[in-house]
């Protein structure tokens, strides 16, 4: 018998599990950025540290231009989505929606949880049915609809967390409500609000499924087209476009979570 | 704040999804119960045909023939999905218990770390188990250097490659939720049971799985609806040869070229999703007396 006191905090074998864990969620990622640093033609033959696959990257003029295509969508998207839901956090945290809640709660996880083939799909089939031809608008506009909760995600919580006896103090001394959001509630929102833009920006450049079935051959974003490249087979350039893809999510969703430093909550 | 005011913050939010979201369901359910046009659209009049298609074959002078083809992708796409959901659960329960033991800043590192690979693309995440797996990929070397095998064995274009792209891809979906609701159990009750010599299992099935069940309803419909309608991992892991329901609408969509019928599949899965909800929403409330 062990002498130490019973704990029921400590989970037999609980270490392990999680150390399996984070080995299965990061190792394929790591040896993808591996790979792409591979200097051999044949990818799974190590041949030597090499750039050269990043090089041949930056000047496919094809990368280049669906990638500025991605970038353009993302920021027109992000900027909507994050006014939108700055709005729409406001309303939810601070204002009264007599009957109207349930209907806003359901319509804002709707894109959270339907399947997005079938957003994909009806949102085809809806362009279709009214004939909206505006190129890259329809991908910006399909990329508003789901990048608005995730922008929403941060900014509720903020609004939630910093209780109210600020903005209440404020309005004790007399302040307007446009004097106590400007003054108050906004600067006290900030770092949720850039941390819900990075969020929706990565959200849209790497959404791959609606971009298909949405962009027109003009409008093709790089994730779409390096889905393309994966078909025709395992290459090189394929690793080091992914890596770079990679290592952009990650690094601003890091930067999003570390300005709110808060659980990241997926739902 | 005035009702008004509130109204006009909430409106381009509900705006925009009702418009480009919302109603474009209704409209595909309107195209689900249209003829599809021989250029690729759909015409009236309206006919249930699209959904008589998931039965029955129709020959050529006209005659239905029951067919199992359809029923069988559907068969497939639900049993991968709850496999899936299955496998996370089992996964994300004792994962999710063992981080809220931890210290409170370790904690935050954990939840991060697991949260992470939520954000990352669908695409690559998937890709990279293309890499590990294929005839001439990591775990193949490693098998052959081992001298397990000498021929690579083929590793893809299965339903396991497929299972363990989606449980790959849907794993933070299902910790989550489990750990925010287990992170509110209150800590006596536990200790109370422990003191009326409840062992472990006594404690997780009376204690700790009735409390965190709202996590794992709202994990559970987190992991089951877009694994269901999912296209990427049965694609490239599934190499596209076994079609299950994402694949098939993207499909019907694209070289099928027949709206009506991939609209009625679609609609055939958001309306188990729609299901899935209500079943959350009804049975994911903890027991009342447990509450603490």
């Amino acid at each position: 018998m062990s002498a130490q006191p019973f704990n029921w905090r400590h989970l037999p074998g609980g270490r392990s599990l999680m150390t399996s864990l984070l080995v299965f969620l990061y190792a394929p990622l790591a040896i993808l950025v591996i790979y792409s640093f591979n200097a051999s033609r044949i990818v799974t033959v190590w041949g030597g540290f090499s750039t050269r696959w990043f090089g041949m990257v930056w000047d496919n003029p094809d990368i280049r231009r669906t990638a500025y295509t991605s970038i353009t969508v993302a920021i027109m998207a992000t900027i909507l989505a994050t006014a939108f839901a700055v709005a729409a956090a406001l309303a939810l945290e601070r204002g009264r929606l007599p009957g109207l809640r349930g209907l806003s709660e359901s319509l804002i996880a709707l894109p959270l949880v339907v399947p997005e083939i079938v957003v994909a799909i009806t949102t085809l089939v809806f362009f279709s049915a009214i004939g909206l031809k505006l190129g890259a608008g329809n991908l910006v506009i399909a990329h508003t609809v789901f990048c608005i909760p995730f922008a929403l995600l941060p900014m509720r919580a903020r609004l939630r967390d910093m209780g109210q006896s600020a903005e209440n103090a404020a309005r004790d001394l007399y302040a307007s409500d446009w004097q106590v959001f400007r003054r108050i509630t906004l600067p006290l929102m900030l770092p949720a609000i850039a941390s819900g833009a990075m969020l929706s920006f990565v959200t849209s450049l790497d959404d791959f499924i609606i971009s298909m079935m949405v962009a027109d051959a003009g409008t093709t974003t790089l994730p779409v087209y390096v889905y393309g490249m994966m078909r025709v087979g395992v290459t090189p350039e394929v690793n080091a476009v992914s890596a770079i893809l990679l290592g952009v999510s990650l690094l601003l969703v890091v930067m999003a979570l570390l300005l709110t430093g808060r659980k990241p909550a997926a739902t | 704040m005035t009702r008004l005011r509130s109204l006009l913050l909430m409106a381009p939010s509900l705006l925009t999804i009702g418009i480009f979201m919302a109603v474009p369901m209704l409209v595909a359910l309107a195209y689900s119960f249209m003829t599809s046009s021989p250029y690729g659209g759909v015409q009236m009049p309206f006919s249930v045909g699209a959904y008589i298609q998931i039965l029955y074959d129709e020959d050529f002078d006209g005659t239905l023939a029951f067919t199992t083809d359809y029923l069988m992708i559907i068969g497939r796409s639900v049993v991968l999905a709850g496999l899936t959901t299955a496998a996370c659960l089992a996964v994300a329960f004792p994962t999710a218990w063992f981080i809220v033991c931890r210290a409170p800043r370790q904690r935050q590192l954990l939840l991060f770390l697991v949260s992470l690979p939520f954000w990352i693309n669908t695409l690559i995440r998937t890709y990279c188990w293309v890499l590990l797996l294929r005839d001439e990929g990591l775990v193949n070397h490693l098998l052959e250097g081992a001298g397990v095998t000498d021929e690579p064995v083929t590793l893809l274009y299965n339903d396991g490659a497929i299972l363990l792209g989606l449980i790959y891809t849907f794993l933070p979906f299902m910790v989550l939720p489990i750990y925010s609701t287990l992170e509110r159990v209150d800590h006596r009750l536990i200790e109370a049971a422990y003191d009326l010599y409840a062992n472990r299992r006594l404690v997780f099935r009376r204690i700790l799985w009735p409390l965190a069940r709202p996590g794992v309803a709202a994990g559970a419909l987190l992991v089951f609806a877009p694994a269901l309608g999912s296209f990427l991992a049965p694609d490239l892991l599934g190499g596209g040869r076994k079609l299950l329901i994402g694949s098939l609408i993207q499909l019907e969509f694209t070289s099928g070229r027949n709206w009506p019928f991939g609209s009625a599949i679609a609609v055939l899965v958001s309306t188990g999703v729609l299901i899935a909800m209500l079943i959350q929403a009804r049975r994911g409330r903890p027991p009342s007396e447990l509450h603490a």
